[in-house]
This record gives structure tokens, sequence and C-alpha cells, in this order.
């Protein structure tokens, strides 16, 4: 993973490592390699080390303190208590926890929320509320693109985003002529395949994603 | 609370006007599930301060006892407020029914039990700490293939583990044509997205559980007994469940252990399962070992049926009743099915969507493809010489209250282009691709519950429903606030549903695709309790009454719900109790699934290519919402064909793949467009609302379809679910 936001990094001592083995997902999955500044932990009451970031959540600054172990995802839910994005796995498995992070889609339970110091996150709640719902989630709706509702906010985020990567001509696994990135149904299905949707509205998920697609062009 | 009994067919009814219910309405809680505003267990805030976080240690053995367990560390470490283990967990319940103690001793039952639960001020302090709790176990030989453990299964004592009819050994001995095939089915896990999940908060001695389930006066009724107290202490809240599938039909570790932490921690607590925690600690649908018999004369005819099923469990616990469906699918004299139950010590099995057909099916219905073959029949052909319009075990005395499998078959057949499918398998290519086409008929038996709700008529003429009926994604609220709208002339808009509180009115809840026809009817019971009310109230005595516009007309007059309403509303009970209507009559829905799959000649890599299904199940209430189900329900079958399976390590007794990564279900690149229709029926033996059960017809017979399509594109038959490439690929010429 990338630090696409050029955000400030932080260091890691090696007792903070035998403190957190958490700490080591962050150090081994990437934005820690550029060291250029001494680790900003502090000791809590609970001597346990906390950080400052800063997150714009929906357009919103807010500064947190926070224990590094937190992920992004509960930095969201259990901080500011934005709760659409779902915890299905906590292990980038299933995707209900994606968010829009400086315009791209993750998951959320996979990075830290210390890693994303002034990033913008987008939330489900950030794309629209029920008296103001955004295009996409209105077309969830009309098309029944989900049934339990759970693996929504990220279906939906994850859609959003993945339109985006088609427009700017990003090619996936099923892309035939790298050159020309097209949308189809084909693409969308694999470039959703992150989000697993148990309940298996996939096909109306296809046709709401449809409708957005053919309303923009 | 007014009874309304069920008892002779329904006659003509408000609902018969079909003005809003039968419409494909968009879901009422739409908007707020795809804008992140639906709360699901873990997201409620509101009087939940200074909440702490809980962890659940699971055993590391699958069988044996502990000999020491040290929580020092883990009581040590920063933010902990306690650890509980057997050592200092409160006495609770038994363990038997659905009681889900929890920390009961040292003895460990299966593999990832709750063995301890830490709690702390934050998740992340609460799972570092669960770390630190040090176990020495000294375990013990389990049991844990089923293979083997046949050998030692006994009869169950269950209420209907076998039946017979006629003379099965010498019907089918003497029958010309004779099948005998033993198919398996591995254990499935449910996966629904949202995990097992509860807030607890204790007042005095007063608990609220913010909880995940579908059957709410279970979860009452067990949470109480499992922690000994009374049920009027205990409110349960389940407005909105992330999943279900059978999951949550009962309550879990996570409510227990969050009741049990928040009362010692003197905090509300928040637990929920990690998802590696869930296949192994949870439940999760038993393997099967199925034997098939069928005997029939030269055209085909069965005159002999035999269905025989082992299943393992926990000691004490239930059969996965594979055989059910084949005691009314087909005609035939001779018939017999049994169970068997090896107790085992995997983790605890119980109902997954369609339990016992779910499986079932993916035996019988690829054994009917291999008798067609063996008698050179078209497999729908076989299926329709063999239709049954009443019970076969009971006899003509017992008719299905409706049965369309012939029609679903043909109409399937004709809209599918079954007449194109070359009989002969291996013979059709598309490039690299051996392409065929299978079939299965589709049955699942129709169950009802008694269900009650409030109907209220609020100032300003809108209306009220509360009950305690849940939405699993199933539409509960959509087709709740459809009935209510039909029978008080109201348009959706005038209708809110409020569901999943204990507080109010005990309804069916969801499961066993009771859920739908019977709340739907416990609407209505109120609906008419409500109708009496307002006629009463408006002077109309027992004139005939017409509800249109937000108006009650009779006798030539009308007047506005608003207007009766008054300042404080009207308010009605009603609940709906059926009768024996289900004995005197056979009930189920019925279906055809039809499928199209290509299977790659090299790898042995298969894919759906068309998926079609037919289904008659009453009345449909939402055509939207009902066809999603099934949507859903022909995936779960695709992944059971394809993909599921619980790997059991049968050296350490426990399910390996135990998370997302690991058991694959389908994602959106192994599904189609996949296609739906519904036939007109009504069932009035069913309710008044003359709808059935729909949620699990979807997965009945559906893997069997796309595993007879890979027979006759490949030649291969494979007999042990799921068909995986690596069993494909051996025998692919």
């Amino acid at each position: 993973m990338s630090n696409p936001s050029g955000t400030k990094p932080f260091t890691i001592t090696r007792r903070d490592l035998v403190v957190s083995g958490a700490v080591t997902v962050a150090v081994g999955s990437g934005s820690a390699h550029a060291q250029t500044s001494e680790p900003k932990a502090k000791v809590s009451r609970a001597s346990q080390p906390t950080m400052p970031v800063e997150l714009i959540a929906n357009g919103t600054p807010h500064r947190l303190t926070l224990d590094p172990r937190v992920t992004l995802l509960d930095a969201m839910r259990e901080h500011l208590n934005l709760t659409g994005s779902k915890k299905g796995c906590d292990h980038g498995q299933c995707g209900a926890c994606t968010m829009i992070v400086n315009g791209r889609r993750i998951n959320s339970c996979l990075t830290l929320a210390v890693m994303h110091d002034g990033d913008k996150v987008t939330t489900i709640e950030g794309l629209g509320s029920p008296e103001d719902l955004h295009p996409m989630q209105a077309a969830f709706v009309k098309h029944d693109g989900f049934q339990c509702g759970f693996c929504t906010p990220g279906q939906i985020c994850s859609s959003v985003a993945m339109l985006g990567e088609i427009r700017d001509g990003i090619p996936s696994h099923v892309t035939r002529d790298l050159m020309a990135v097209n949308y189809s149904d084909e693409e969308v299905r694999e470039r959703m395949s992150g989000n697993i949707c148990r309940c298996a509205a996939y096909p109306n998920i296809i046709a709401a994603i449809r409708e957005v697609h053919e309303g923009n062009t | 609370m007014t009874d309304y009994h069920f008892d002779t067919p329904a006659g003509p009814n408000p609902i018969d006007q079909q003005k809003i219910i039968g419409h494909p309405h968009d879901r009422i809680d739409g908007p707020r599930k795809v804008s992140g505003q639906a709360p699901y267990a873990q997201d409620y805030r509101d009087g939940i301060s200074n909440i702490a976080y809980g962890f659940i240690v699971g055993a590391g053995i699958a069988t044996g006892r502990i000999d020491r367990i040290d929580t020092r560390e883990a009581e040590a470490a920063p933010g902990v407020l306690l650890v509980m283990t057997h050592l200092n967990a409160p006495k609770q319940g038994p363990h038997q029914h659905d009681l889900a103690p929890q920390l009961t001793g040292p003895e460990i039952h299966f593999y990832d039990e709750a063995v301890a639960l830490v709690i702390a001020d934050t998740f992340e302090q609460a799972r570092d700490a669960a770390k630190l709790v040090r176990i020495s176990y000294t375990p013990k030989k389990g049991r844990f293939d089923l293979a083997q453990e046949r050998l030692n299964a006994v009869k169950p004592d269950e209420d209907e583990p076998d039946t017979s009819t006629g003379d099965f050994a010498q019907g089918f001995a003497a029958a010309p044509v004779q099948l005998d095939v033993t198919y398996t089915t591995p254990d499935q896990s449910h996966m629904m997205m949202e995990p097992h999940a509860t807030i607890a908060k204790w007042e005095g001695d007063r608990l609220t559980l913010w909880t995940s389930n579908q059957m709410v006066h279970w979860a009452i009724r067990d949470v109480a007994g499992t922690l000994m107290i009374p049920e009027e202490n205990v409110r349960v809240l389940s407005a909105f469940v992330g999943g279900g599938f059978g999951a949550k039909l009962w309550i879990q570790s996570d409510a227990v252990l969050a009741a049990l932490g928040a009362r010692a921690a003197g905090r509300p607590v928040k637990l929920a399962l990690a998802r590696p925690q869930i296949m192994n600690n949870a439940t999760h649908r038993p393997a099967t070992i199925q034997r098939i018999r069928i005997g029939t004369d030269p055209q085909g005819r069965i005159l002999a049926i035999g269905h025989e099923v082992w299943s393992g469990n926990q000691p004490g616990r239930k059969i996965e009743n594979a055989a059910q469906q084949t005691r009314l699918l087909y005609a035939g004299k001779d018939r017999m099915t049994s169970h068997r139950l090896a107790v085992m010590d995997l983790p605890v099995g119980n109902s997954m969507r369609a339990p016992g057909e779910a499986v079932g099916l993916l035996a019988l219905e690829a054994a009917m493809d291999e008798l067609a073959e063996k008698l050179n029949m078209d497999p729908v052909e076989l299926r329709i010489i063999n239709d049954v319009q009443f019970d076969p075990e009971k006899g003509p005395s017992r008719p299905f209250s409706t049965r369309k499998l012939v029609e679903c078959l043909r109409h399937g057949a004709r809209e599918f282009g079954w007449s194109k499918r070359n009989p002969k398998p291996g013979q059709v290519r598309d490039g690299n691709w051996l392409v065929g086409m299978g079939v299965g008929s589709a049955i699942r038996n129709n169950l009802s519950k008694n269900s009650g709700a409030r109907v209220t008529l609020r100032p300003h003429g809108s209306v009220l429903i509360e009950t305690q009926m849940t939405d699993i994604g199933t539409g509960s609220y959509t087709i709740l606030a459809q009935t209510a709208a039909e029978m008080l002339g109201l348009p959706m808009d005038r209708v809110e549903v409020r569901l999943g509180d204990s507080r109010f009115p005990e309804s069916a809840g969801s499961g066993g695709s009771w859920g739908a026809n019977s709340s739907t009817a416990g609407v209505f019971a109120a609906c008419e309790q409500l109708r009496q009310q307002i006629a009463q109230k408006a002077g109309f005595g027992g004139a005939e009454l017409t509800f249109r516009g937000g108006q009650v007309h009779a006798q030539g007059r009308s007047v506005s719900l608003a207007s009766l309403a008054g300042k404080n509303g009207i308010a009605a009970d009603g609940t709906i109790v059926f009768g024996d209507l289900e004995k005197r009559y056979a009930q189920a829905s019925f279906g055809a699934h039809f499928c199209e799959v290509g299977v790659d000649r090299y790898t042995g890599e298969t894919r759906i290519r068309r998926l079609l299904s037919v289904a008659a199940a009453g009345r449909i209430l939402n055509p939207k919402t009902a066809r999603n189900q099934c949507l859903g329900g022909m995936t779960m079958g695709v992944g059971a064909a394809l993909m599921e399976e619980c790997v059991v390590d049968t050296r350490f007794g426990y399910f390996v793949n135990h998370d997302l990564a690991e058991y694959h279900v389908p994602v959106h690149a192994d599904i189609p467009d996949l296609e739906v229709i519904f036939l007109e029926e009504l069932d009035d033996k069913s309710s008044p609302m003359k709808a059935k059960g729909v949620g699990e017809l979807g997965i009945c017979g559906v893997g069997a379809a796309v595993a007879n399509a890979i027979y006759n594109a490949t030649g291969v038959r494979v007999r042990d679910y799921p068909l995986t490439m690596d069993k494909l690929l051996e025998r692919l010429a």
C-alpha cells in the first residue's frame, strides 16, 4: 500500500514493536518506510502510547489522539460515531468496511488510523443521507441492491470509487486491451468482487451500478 | 391481545384487492440502509455511556480439559477491567435445550469454545490482552470424522427420524430398474456478513441487549434461562440484522458473555465474535452421508424410494433431516426414510438456510438425474411423471394445499430452451469450455408460527405497526407496511413499522421461511381488530366496510381515519393463531431450477453461464423483495455446489478454513444475471395472506441443477460435494 496523500510518516522504536504486535502489521504493510521524524507516541494514563492524528471525515476535520493500534474503521466507528461503515471480518476479506480515502477505495479495517494523518476520508454518511441520497444510493434502493444491508455501505463506497477507476483507465484482471478500459458488466463484477454480499443481491447491485454509469455518460 | 384463529381455508378478504400487496414496492428501510443510518447491534450509542469492550478467548483444543489457566498477565495489561474464566464465572442455567451457558467448567467440548472473557476499556486493549491468557490443556481423543463415526450412529430420540410406507425392501428388490447411490455433503457455514454481536447494559437487575437475533422471544427465553433471571427483566432489541440464515435463531456466546461481563464490570459491554472465531465457536450446517435407492418400472414410474441419512453432532443435539423432502416430493408405493446420528466432537451443528432440504436435494435431485440417464429419459419428464398431488406417505386423504411442481418444470423448460440440451454428456463445446445443462426440482416445507402485532391509528391518520418480528434482509419492514396499507386503505408513506423490540407483541420471528407469511398474517389479524374498533367508533355497527384514501366508507357515509383517531389514537393488538390446516394438508412451496454451466476442459473450473428458477409459493407479497430472496438462495446453492466446505482437520478436530478468505462463498464475479419467475398461485390453506415461504426455496435443489449441468457438460459424475476443480480435473478426458 502506498501513501498517496504524502502525509507525515512516523517511526516505531524496537521497544514499541515489542509492546504492540498490531503495529508491526503497519510497518510491514508500508507507510513507515521513510523515517524522518521521531515517534509521536506518548504514554497515556493506561501507560499505553497514543498518537495525534487529524482525519478529514466527510469534509470535517477531526483531531484525535489514538492508540496506534486503532484501525481507520474503528476510528470512524468508535471515536467519531460514524457507524455506517461495517466491520464484517476485520481482516480485509469482505469489503463491508470500504471507505474512500483521498479518492481511492480501501478496506478501512486493514489500515491504521494514524497512517492517515491529514487524509480525506469519505464514508457512506458522506455520500448522502436518507433525505438526500447520492445517485448510487438511490439506484441501490430502486434496484433492491441489498437485503440485510450490512455489506451495503461498503458496496456503495466501492461502486462509486470503482466507476472512477474505469473512467481513469485503470485496467483490471479481465481487461482485454490494457490501453482501452471500458465499462462492462464483466469489468464491474471483477472489480466489485472484493465486496461480498452473502445475501447475494449481486445481479441487483450490478443493475444499480449500470444505471448510475449510464446516467453519467 | 385478540386471537385470530386460522383453522378453515381463507375466504375473500381485503388483501385480495392487491392494490399494494403483490406490488414491487421499494424497501421502506432502504434509504436508511444505503446511507448507513440503519442501526445494527454494534451501532447503538444512545443511552450507552462509558462502554467497555469484550474479547473472547477460544479453546485451543477440541476435546479434553483445562489443567491450568493463568490470567495474571492479561489482568495486568493496560486497560483491562477483568478476566472471566470458569474459575470465577457465575453459575448459569444448564447445558440443555437452547440455553447457552458459558465458562461452565474446565471441560472442553469443541474447538474455540469460550474459555475466557477479557473486558477492557478499549477494543484494542481487550483483543491484545486476550492473547496473554496462558492455558495448558490435557487433550482427549475426539470423534471428528463422519465417515468413521457413521458406524456408531444411532436412531435419534427425535420426532420422526424414520418413516416407512409399504415394503421398501421388497419393492426395491423387485423393481425392473434400480439406482443405488451415495452422496456426501460437507459441513457448511452461514457466513452472514454481520458477526454475532451484542451490547449489554444493566440497570439494577434489568438487562438490555442490543443484539443480532432472528427470534426475539426465543432470545428472551434463553438469555433469562441461562442467566437465571426472570424473563421480564430482559429486554432484547434487534431492529436490523446483518444476515442470519439460521445462525442467529438462537443466542450465542456473545449475548451471554456480554451480559455476564457487563454485570461483572459494572459498565455496558460491547462484544462481537471475531470473524475467525465464528465458524468453530458458533453453529454450522452439519455434514451428511446420504444413500438413495430408487426402483422404477421400465417407463420410469417410481415403485420404491428410500433415503438414508447419517450426520453427526454434539451430544444432545439434532440431526440434519436431509430425507425430509423425499417423504413428499415424488410418488411411489414402497418408501422409507431414516436418519442416524453420531455423537461427535466437532462444533455445534444447527439450522442453516433450508435445513434438511438444502442438502437433501443436493443428493435426491442428482440421483434423479442419474436415474433419468439410466432410463434413457429426459430428466424433466422423469420428474413430471412422478408428480403426486397428495402426501405420498399418508395417501390421498392428505392432499397438497397447492402444488405446481409440474407447471414450474414445464414453464422453466420452455423459457430456458431446455429442448436444446444434448442428453449425451460431454458433447457441447464453446472454445475450451465444455457446456452443459441441468435441472433440479425445488420443494420447501411451508411452516407457520403464531404471530402478533400492534397496529395504532395515530392522530392525523397515519399508522404505526409494532411487532417483535425481525427483518434479516427478507423485507419484513416493507411487506408488513404493505399489509397494513392494504387493510386500511392508506398509502405506504402513511405507515411506519418498528421491529425487533421485545416490548412489542410476540411474533413468528425469522426462520424456516415462516416469517413473511406468519408475520403479515399477524398484522392482518391486528388490522382486522383495528377495523372493527374504527367501525364501532364511526357508528357503522356490523356494516360492510371499505377503507380507501384515508377514509372508511359504509352505509353511504365516509369518515376520515384522522378524525376517528382523535387525540389519543386507536390501538389494536392481534395475533394469528394457526390451527391444524398444516396437518390436514401437506403444504410446501415448489419450484424448478435450470442451469447452464461451462467447465474449462483444461482446468476443471466451472462457471455458471445461465440460471433460471421458476417458483410457485402462494401469493408473492412483494415481487421485488421475494425475487431478491430467490437470488440469494440460488447463489448460496451455487456456493454449495461449487465451493462451500468447512474443511475438517480430523487430527485436531476443528474447521481449518474459518474465515472469508478460506471459506469460499460466491462473489460478484461468480454470479451472472440470474432469472426468477413466479407462477401465480394463492394458497387459502396457508394463512389469510394466502402466501407461503420463499426465502429458502431458492436454495432447494439449485445445487443439484448445477451438478447435473456439470455432468451434462463433462460426463463426470461427482457425488462428493462441493464439485471443486480437483475432483473434476482428474477425470476430465
